[in-house]
């Protein structure tokens, strides 16, 4: 992005910016990323927590907030937000004073720094890591830590409670997502989020969870896991409001008490990012719009310079409104089932989310080694083969010089 | 602008994250709260996966996270939590104990030391890079070998008696195995030991 915006300034600002500097360019898509990265956890939660209370009040047949900002209620979690600073800072005299003031600054952390490695469409990143899918679960797993310690540090036996019940619960599902996101990962045999992404380029038919029916399945098992894993209802019981008070968070008010929810809404976000990355084709939309005009990306997939910017503007729109799906389904489910009990949770993720899961990574290890058809067979536009070539000699150029030209001038060419 | 052109950011980070790792590695010694021991834990391998991501081991990084912090450390907290009533939150180090991991530790990070400090300097670090370029390719595959039988470096070995342990790690890895095996059937019975109380006639 930044030779984009470098060459954008020469040409119109040449009068303004000396030619040769380049730092502009770098300030200012560093800027974007930032913007993007912050979004989320500050833009992007006050809508949901209004989508959040809008959709919760049709689902229960009320109107949910309508007041402040106009008929909408569109400011009420703005109002919220300001109630909630002016609230008074309490600690519980029996609490770990420290680690009662750390743990929602830990969870945060966690669910912000997975952020850095989701891409938002082809090199709109914010630290382009080879292992993203490794690195986002690795990282979103450590949200746990500032729920149990903050559970322990209360000194409260309610959330003593919810923390334990986080850290079993937590551990678990940790084994079946691992299962389903292998899945992806094994079909486009690499770690890396932008090339799964551009990989799943081209018509609807291409994106993964198309890819044949167990993919398709396995697609539901991730959800259902990743929604236990962020801990949102009907897997909520760190908090069950009805049974443990408010469980871990019981004792905290104000702002830490917020500080707990952006971490939940930032890491519901990044999840569904996830899915969408790992099964809904990411940055790209169901009619390939831009590769049909031949405006997108050139033959190795690197973006074409102004068209493919433009692209990548409508791809990175693209992927936020398919987060904002997976969020508005998790919370549709969440005001829609009950709170299962821990028992139930736990046979939920070992009796059936497991064996399933690992069923169906046998089955698409199956319909993948033997080549079965799928249906991006009957609408091929950039098939998946082709680029992954191409990243894989962009990264690792062969060393026999006459292999590497024969291969290169075919990716270049653009043949299959 | 300038100021932050001269300054060589990686190093400052490497310094930060070392640094982080060293301080929170003494707060677990120093601490004599077990739970505040796990949270400092916790920190102190965070820092060191941030080294690892700095050095451009992703992977090792994000492993480093998922095993160690993410895996290891939640259990321990949870085993914490679970036993850790006001009785046996503090825990002291005794003196023999000190003297014991002094010397254990010590005696490491004096290997350390001397590896750090004779690490060949500027002078030849061109051929050292080509060296390491030339392994690099598949870096993990004569390891991957050896643990499951042939050692792929000894193979051209000339020397017979030299040529020892061409069996590769295979004995050691499963004995290793069965160990675990063992402490897991173990931990499982001694778990379940007290249940064998009266089950009484129903």
């Amino acid at each position: 992005m930044a030779d984009w915006i470098n060459a954008f300034l020469d040409t119109y600002f040449s009068w303004l910016i000396p030619t040769a500097w380049e730092t502009p360019g770098y300030v200012v898509t560093a800027l974007i990323q930032v913007a993007l990265i912050i979004q989320v956890p500050a833009v992007g939660a006050l809508i949901f927590i209004w989508m959040e209370r809008k959709i919760s009040g049709r689902i229960q047949d009320r109107l949910g907030p309508t007041r402040v900002g106009g008929s909408f209620g569109w400011l009420q979690t703005l109002a919220d937000g300001v109630k909630l600073i002016t609230k008074e800072d309490l600690t519980p005299g029996k609490a770990d004073a420290l680690l009662f003031k750390l743990a929602p600054y830990l969870s945060f952390a966690a669910s912000f720094a997975a952020l850095l490695a989701l891409p938002f469409a082809t090199g709109w990143v914010g630290q382009h890591v080879n292992v993203a899918v490794f690195f986002i679960l690795a990282v979103l797993g450590l949200e746990v830590f500032g729920v149990i310690l903050a559970g322990w540090a209360s000194g409260s036996k309610w959330s003593l409670f919810g923390g334990m019940r986080e850290a079993a619960q937590v551990v678990s599902y940790e084994v079946p997502i691992g299962l389903c996101v292998i899945v992806p990962v094994m079909i486009c045999g690499t770690m890396d989020l932008i090339t799964i992404g551009n990989m799943q380029a081209g018509w609807f038919t291409n994106w993964l969870v198309f890819h044949d029916p167990f993919t398709f399945c396995i697609f539901w098992v991730f959800f259902t896991c990743a929604t236990a894993s962020v801990n949102r209802a009907p897997f909520d019981l760190a908090e069950a409001e009805s049974e443990l008070v408010a469980g871990f968070h019981t004792e905290y008010s104000g702002l830490r008490w917020s500080i707990f929810f952006m971490a939940e809404y930032g890491s519901m976000f990044v999840i569904s990012a996830l899915a969408a990355i790992l099964f809904f084709g990411g940055w790209n939309g169901p009619l390939p719009i831009f590769h049909m005009l031949g405006i997108a990306y050139d033959a190795v997939g690197e973006p074409i310079r102004f068209s493919g910017w433009l692209a990548n503007l409508f791809g990175c729109l693209n992927l936020i409104l398919k987060a904002t799906i997976g969020v508005t389904v998790m919370i549709w489910v969440r005001w829609t089932l009950p709170r299962l009990r821990i028992d139930q949770v736990i046979t939920t993720c070992w009796k059936y989310c497991v064996p399933i899961g690992a069923f169906m990574f046998v089955g698409v290890l199956f319909w993948t080694a033997n080549g079965l058809p799928s249906p991006n067979n009957w609408f091929p536009q950039r098939s998946r083969g082709e680029i992954r070539e191409a990243w894989v000699l962009r990264e690792d150029p062969p060393t026999d010089p006459r292999f590497g030209e024969a291969k290169m001038a075919r990716v270049n060419t653009g043949e299959r | 602008m300038l100021v932050f052109a001269i300054i060589n950011w990686h190093s400052v980070l490497f310094l930060m994250f070392a640094a982080a790792a060293c301080v929170f590695a003494l707060l677990v010694l120093l601490s004599d709260n077990i739970v505040r021991m796990a949270f400092y834990l916790t920190l102190a391998l965070g820092a060191t996966a941030g080294l690892f991501m700095l050095a451009g081991a992703h992977f090792v990084g994000a492993m480093q996270l998922m095993i160690y912090v993410g895996g290891t450390l939640v259990l321990l907290v949870f085993g914490v939590m679970l036993t850790a009533q006001e009785g046996f939150i503090t825990m002291k180090t005794r003196g023999g104990d000190w003297v014991l991991a002094i010397a254990v530790g010590g005696s490491l990070l004096s290997l350390l030391i001397v590896a750090a400090l004779y690490f060949p300097q500027e002078e030849n670090i061109e051929q050292i890079q080509t060296e390491i370029t030339a392994a690099e390719t598949h870096a993990t595959t004569p390891i991957g070998l050896a643990l499951v039988g042939p050692r792929v470096e000894k193979l051209d070995e000339s020397n017979e008696t030299l040529r020892g342990g061409m069996s590769g790690y295979l004995m050691p890895f499963e004995i290793v195995s069965v160990h675990l095996l063992v402490v897991l059937i173990g931990a499982a019975y001694l778990a379940r030991a007290r249940r064998f109380a009266p089950r009484g006639g129903g």
